[in-house]
């Protein structure tokens, strides 16, 4: 069995008891294939924050399973163990928010000294993780809280890619940022999966941004999974991410307005390439 | 003199503590009329939050001249004045929010004006209904989604009744269900109180409902003028690292490729699916 992560029946309940009650996660089964790149989209309080905190045992789930590599994280005794948490290495959003160290590399370096690793190696980790983010090595002993937003940002995922985890998460890790900045957070980051191997989980609510990237996409909604497939298997059902208060790409709204008008195209077309493409030839077909 | 913003050649220059300097703006003529509604776009650094915190005061020239209703922002004294005509809103909701209930907190700085209470409290229900929050009044802000928290701060500028109000990205933490509420609010502003309004934005859907579009590059006004004489010059924006709706991209494309001489200006999905229509129907018919 490939799957790197599971869950089977996973369930959430926050405040169980109380008048605030809320199931986060009912009953959720999912599997991430080893390598992959997987989109997670969900509009607010639709359960994914939630799911990404149970793949490395920040909650317990109330009833319930997470796997890891076929094991589940939590021992008998009930504890999540410490390489849980460095095989999948979580990057919450805002992470330049928790930079705390008085220089770049010290602050990057946090993880790989917590893993008990000799200081030449964590010292190869940091300049290894500054370069896979882009980050130039002369910066190493600079503050953190000089940089602009965008570069803390890449201070922050370099000190979770030094812990080298099987499984990277992030976290909307696009949030707040300009197209361009968007562009190049998404290019380090789809570069870093070719070159390390390593899956990568992404959280989002901008359709346009992870369907571009992500190999298969998973749909929140109501504490329940409720699209999963490649990108094409999902739009298809336009409709469904509609009503979950998410947002399909401008492209694929022409395209079913188009089909509605009679035409026969792809309605799951989500990208501008795809649509003139499919476009031209329908228009020389005749 | 009917400009409410007005500047003249304003230039503005950061200069750091190792004497390094950075000019932001670069001779910045620009006039915004009352009751007009212009979105400011341009990718990060391109000098667009600069110039909005020039108009309240936050920011004061380093060369040329700022005036907010012909008050000229370099006189201290008039600086108070300044900040009740145009009040700015930001980008994190959490960080402009102060009280623990939401009506206090609209209320806070009216209390600090030292109105009398009725007044208050006339303007904090107004404030708040006007945002679509008054239901809301008695509920404690860190429980509200993001998109209902930058409405609260919304009606807590609005119950000062400045004249002009500056948003800075208001929507980039938001998730594309409290994004379409802030910008409703926000319309209904311009529209139903005839309040001038400045949006700084990188969201090319946002931006097309302004009646004008400012787009800043490396400090200057690279261009200005409707959404659809701004969002049809692809290539200038591309050149800006700007992105285009993609409802234009996908003609502009066709139009490159096929030499068919396709408009467009489509702003919209309608407008966009009504050429293609136009485009592929003639073959249809034949």
């Amino acid at each position: 069995m490939s799957y790197i992560l599971e869950t089977r029946d996973l369930t959430q309940v926050y405040g169980a008891g109380t008048p605030f009650e809320r199931t986060a996660l009912d009953h959720v089964n999912i599997q991430v294939e080893k390598g992959e790149i997987l989109g997670i989209i969900g509009h607010t309080g639709s359960g994914k924050s939630t799911l990404i905190q149970h793949f490395n045992g920040l909650l317990k789930p109330t009833s319930g399973e997470v796997l890891l590599s076929g094991h589940s994280i939590w021992n008998e005794k009930g504890k999540c163990e410490r390489k849980t948490r460095f095989a999948v290495g979580l990057v919450f959003q805002y992470p330049e928010y928790q930079l705390f160290e008085e220089t770049i590399a010290k602050d990057i370096a946090f993880g790989p000294h917590n893993m008990g690793l000799s200081d030449t190696e964590v010292e190869r980790r940091v300049r290894e993780a500054m370069d896979f983010v882009g980050l130039d090595p002369a910066l190493a002993g600079q503050s953190p809280f000089a940089l602009s937003g965008g570069q803390k940002r890449r201070v922050a995922i370099a000190g979770v890619i030094a812990m080298r985890p099987q499984v990277l998460i992030l976290d909307e890790p696009t949030a707040g940022l300009d197209p361009a900045g968007r562009d190049e957070i998404l290019a380090q980051i789809r570069d870093y999966h070719a070159r390390s191997g390593a899956t990568v989980i992404i959280v989002s609510h901008s359709m346009e941004d992870i369907a571009r990237m992500a190999d298969r996409l998973l749909v929140m909604n109501d504490a329940h999974v409720m699209l999963c497939g490649t990108p094409r298997e999902v739009f298809a059902h336009a409709d469904d991410i509609i009503r979950a208060g998410l947002d399909i790409p401008e492209i694929t709204k022409v395209i079913r307005e188009l089909c509605r008008r009679g035409f026969d195209l792809d309605p799951s077309i989500y990208t501008v390439e795809d649509a003139v493409r499919a476009i031209r030839a329908y228009k020389e077909g005749k | 003199m009917s400009d409410i913003i007005k500047t003249e050649a304003l230039t503005y220059v950061y200069q750091s503590g190792d004497g390094e300097r950075k000019v932001a703006l670069d001779g910045v003529d620009l006039s915004i009329s009352r009751g007009e509604f212009v979105a400011v776009l341009g990718h990060n650094g391109s000098g667009k939050s600069t110039l909005a915190c020039h108009f309240n005061g936050i920011r004061l020239p380093t060369g040329g001249a700022v005036y907010i209703d012909s008050m000229d922002t370099r006189n201290p004294d008039l600086l108070y004045d300044i900040r009740k005509t145009c009040a700015m809103v930001f980008q994190n909701p959490d960080n402009q929010i102060v009280a623990t209930v939401v009506e206090e907190d609209v209320a806070f700085a009216l209390e600090n004006l030292g109105l009398p209470p009725d007044e208050i409290r006339r303007r904090v229900d107004d404030a708040l209904r006007a945002v679509g929050m008054y239901e809301f009044r008695r509920h404690a802000p860190h429980k509200l989604s993001g998109g209902q928290k930058q409405r609260v701060a919304i009606a807590g500028v609005i119950a000062m009744m400045p004249r002009c109000v500056v948003f800075d990205e208001p929507t980039a933490m938001l998730d594309p269900a409290g994004r379409k509420e802030v910008m409703r609010v926000i319309r209904d502003l311009n529209t139903r109180l005839g309040i001038t309004v400045v949006l700084i934005t990188h969201h090319m859907d946002e931006a097309v409902q302004a009646g004008r579009v400012v787009v800043m590059h490396a400090g200057k006004i690279l261009m200005q003028g409707t959404p659809r004489e701004i969002f049809t010059q692809v290539d200038a924006l591309r050149a800006a690292s700007l992105t285009v709706p993609q409802t234009i991209e996908v003609l502009f494309d066709l139009d490159n490729q096929t030499g068919a001489d396709l408009p467009i200006d489509a702003l919209t999905v309608t407008e966009c699916a009504d050429i293609l229509e136009r485009y592929l129907r003639p073959a249809a018919a034949n």
